[in-house]
């Protein structure tokens, strides 16, 4: 065991499948020769050469576009967009060309695009979303957001292991900001498997990437007060752990959905949803969700701050839960 | 002002056989295009009797330009053909009667009715399938030629989009990728000359799309696609430059359009006198009169080659309609690959 940062974790994994399997290459604007915008790949290129660390043009498209024809010809691409909002400049690589072409021709398409995201920083409306709940609705994809560095380097190896397109969540606002002991080892950590990130009787927290953390705070202020919060963390949102969710609810009977994401038609819509459809009986409250609001994300510090699920915010709607 | 080189017509056998065709492969070529309008001209009577489903897409006009481009690629070589493109699936070796059970929605077409039109390709031949977007699938085959040089491997993609597709950003990106990592890719460009009612001088200003590519730091050539054996020639020189390290080549096709976008257009929006000329240049009558006026192509072997691409038809259609419908019971499956749709010699 080594102890990590969220980023190093990432990094650590990266690393560890590109030395094991020489398929594996990472494309992206500035991965190589400066070591990508957040230094995920510092040192990659020395190790690994220009033509498996690759510095592409300013073009996502052609980056999206290129990992699905080198998919489809043996390799296992990893592409970073700088930011995961650039990624709807490679929406119909991702959505018209990867998602559907195992389906409607049969050809598998195995890549992986890591996409830094979420707010927290001052990124302002172009450098802070999280667009998870735009390809959770499309059929062929994974999605996959972890909030811990053992769960990020597990992750990445089964998303880079996986035969299909995988999107990558890592979020921003975690990369230095934890640490933890992980395996030097390769490990992975099933896609599609939920996590209890914290055994509770009372009531139950949905959640998944940093907003865990800031459900956990939460949860240690309702403690405090004698209420005893679960927070299970999905760790991937397509496919999504229904079971596990289901579960929890029916033990505590009572469940804050949350995430960073604005609210309409949020992956939260779906969970909720989903709940009422198969636990309605089990439920002692109604669903309530805390989320971002609907506008985009905003850049000066206290607009930010109202913008992004904060720890009062959670500890409220976990306090009107439990007096339900 | 051109900037592209505008490539010569073919003329002699002479010529055509130091580019390394004999007799054999030119009355193949002959062959292939034949049997590319055959294919659709059987699709149309199909479609009209009402059996195939949503509208129906020719490349009438077009079988010059995509048998001369397919059939100088090396069995190793793969590509991203379009609709259009009839031309290449058939000289890549696919079985008609998978195309027509394709066209009619049938369990045995290549997407097994999961989608319709030439939206197919069978991988085993190194194509991929296209989707309607069209120049998304430029990208897509750079990804392949990105795999070669990576690997190493002397192998060559070809990349196909029209004159429409060029004006789309996936175009730009695309080349400029290949173009500043040099890799063994070629864009060829079938300018059809309308993209559905949409003329040229709408979609480009430029003399020629081809002009563009010395913007992307390679050569761009025109030829004139109703001339498969110049269309061949310079698709081999284009495609053994890329395999020999000499990065990308733009070839545009100078093609023709010869029905509306698709059935349900009459394409009232073409000059009547366009339509006569390109009657008049049809590649493939004009191909059969070089080829009896070049290679002594005899009666008896022209009537050969076109009763066994009858026979050959017949006998596919007839297999296609035995093909069942797609059973709706197997809607879900196949969304997800699983590890053993890797087991590709691809991925080997």
């Amino acid at each position: 065991m080594a102890e990590m940062t969220y980023l190093q974790a990432i990094s650590d994994g990266l690393r560890g499948e590109m030395r094991r399997n020489d398929k594996v290459f990472l494309i992206g604007e500035d991965v190589g020769v400066y070591g990508g915008a957040f230094k995920v790949s510092l040192g990659f290129q020395e190790e690994f050469g220009p033509w498996r660390v690759f510095d592409a043009p300013l073009a996502e498209t052609a980056i999206l576009g290129a990992c699905t024809g080198a998919a489809i010809m043996g390799m296992r691409p990893v592409a970073e967009m700088q930011f995961a909002d650039f990624i709807s400049c490679g929406w119909d690589q991702l959505v018209t060309v990867a998602a559907k072409q195992r389906w409607r021709a049969g050809t598998a398409v195995p890549i992986v695009v890591r996409l830094p995201s979420g707010g927290g920083f001052s990124g302002g409306p172009f450098h802070s979303q999280n667009p998870e709940s735009s390809f959770a609705h499309v059929p062929g994809l994974k999605c996959v957001c972890p909030s811990t560095p053992e769960d990020a380097k597990g992750l990445l190896i089964s998303a880079i292991e996986d035969p299909n397109p995988v999107l990558y969540f890592e979020h921003k606002h975690l990369y230095r900001r934890i640490k933890a002991d992980v395996s030097e080892e390769r490990y992975t950590i099933p896609i599609g498997k939920a996590r209890t990130h914290r055994e509770g009787d009372d009531v139950s927290v949905i959640t998944w990437g940093a907003m865990v953390h800031t459900a956990d705070e939460a949860a240690q202020q309702l403690d405090n007060e004698g209420v005893s919060v679960e927070i299970v963390d999905l760790r991937t949102v397509l496919p999504w752990d229904k079971a596990a969710v289901l579960e929890s609810v029916r033990k505590t009977s009572k469940v804050l959905v949350l995430h960073e994401d604005t609210h309409t038609g949020g992956f939260g819509a779906e969970i909720s949803a989903t709940i009422a459809e198969e636990a309605f009986e089990d439920l002692d409250a109604p669903v309530k969700r805390v989320t971002a609001p609907d506008t985009p994300v905003p850049f000066s510090p206290p607009l930010e701050k109202a913008f992004i699920p904060q720890v009062e915010d959670v500890v409220k709607g976990l306090r009107e839960l439990a007096e339900y | 002002m051109a900037i592209a080189r505008e490539a010569e017509p073919v003329g002699s056998l002479s010529e055509v056989r130091e580019a390394g065709l004999d007799r054999e492969d030119l009355l193949g070529i002959y062959r292939n295009m034949l049997l590319t309008r055959s294919v659709e001209e059987r699709g149309h009577i199909l479609y009209r009797q009402g059996k195939i489903p949503g509208s129906f897409y020719t490349g009438r006009g077009n079988e010059a330009a995509a048998v001369g481009v397919a059939s100088a690629m090396g069995p190793e070589d793969v590509g991203t053909p379009l609709h259009r493109d009839m031309g290449v699936h058939i000289t890549r070796g696919v079985e008609p009667w998978r195309i027509f059970a394709q066209f009619m929605g049938r369990a045995d077409g290549p997407t097994h009715g999961r989608d319709g039109n030439v939206h197919m390709a069978d991988p085993n031949l190194g194509l991929i399938a296209m989707v309607s977007h069209l120049p998304a699938m430029l990208p897509v085959a750079v990804g392949c030629a990105l795999a070669f040089r990576i690997r190493e491997e002397r192998r060559v993609a070809l990349a196909w989009f029209g004159e429409g597709a060029s004006a789309r950003g996936d175009t730009h990106e695309g080349m400029t990728l290949a173009g500043t990592r040099k890799l063994p890719v070629v864009f060829v460009c079938d300018n059809n000359q309308w993209a559905y009612s949409t003329p040229t001088h709408l979609e480009y200003a430029t003399e020629h799309v081809a002009d563009r590519a010395e913007a992307y730091g390679f050569e761009g050539v025109v030829v004139d696609g109703t001339d498969v054996l110049a269309v061949h020639r310079e698709a081999k020189r284009a495609i053994e430059k890329a395999r020999n390290g000499g990065g990308p080549t733009l070839l545009e096709c100078v093609t023709l359009r010869m029905e509306g976008h698709a059935v349900h257009d009459d394409a009232f929006y073409v000059p009547k006198v366009m339509f006569e000329s390109w009657a008049a240049n049809d590649p493939i009558e004009r191909y059969r009169t070089w080829l009896r006026e070049n290679a002594d192509m005899t009666d008896e072997e022209e009537g050969e080659i076109s009763n066994s691409v009858k026979k050959l038809l017949n006998d596919a259609l007839q297999r296609a309609e035995d093909s069942p419908m797609p059973d709706p019971s197997t809607l879900l499956e196949g969304v997800y690959a699983t590890p053993e749709d890797l087991d590709t010699p691809h991925h080997k």
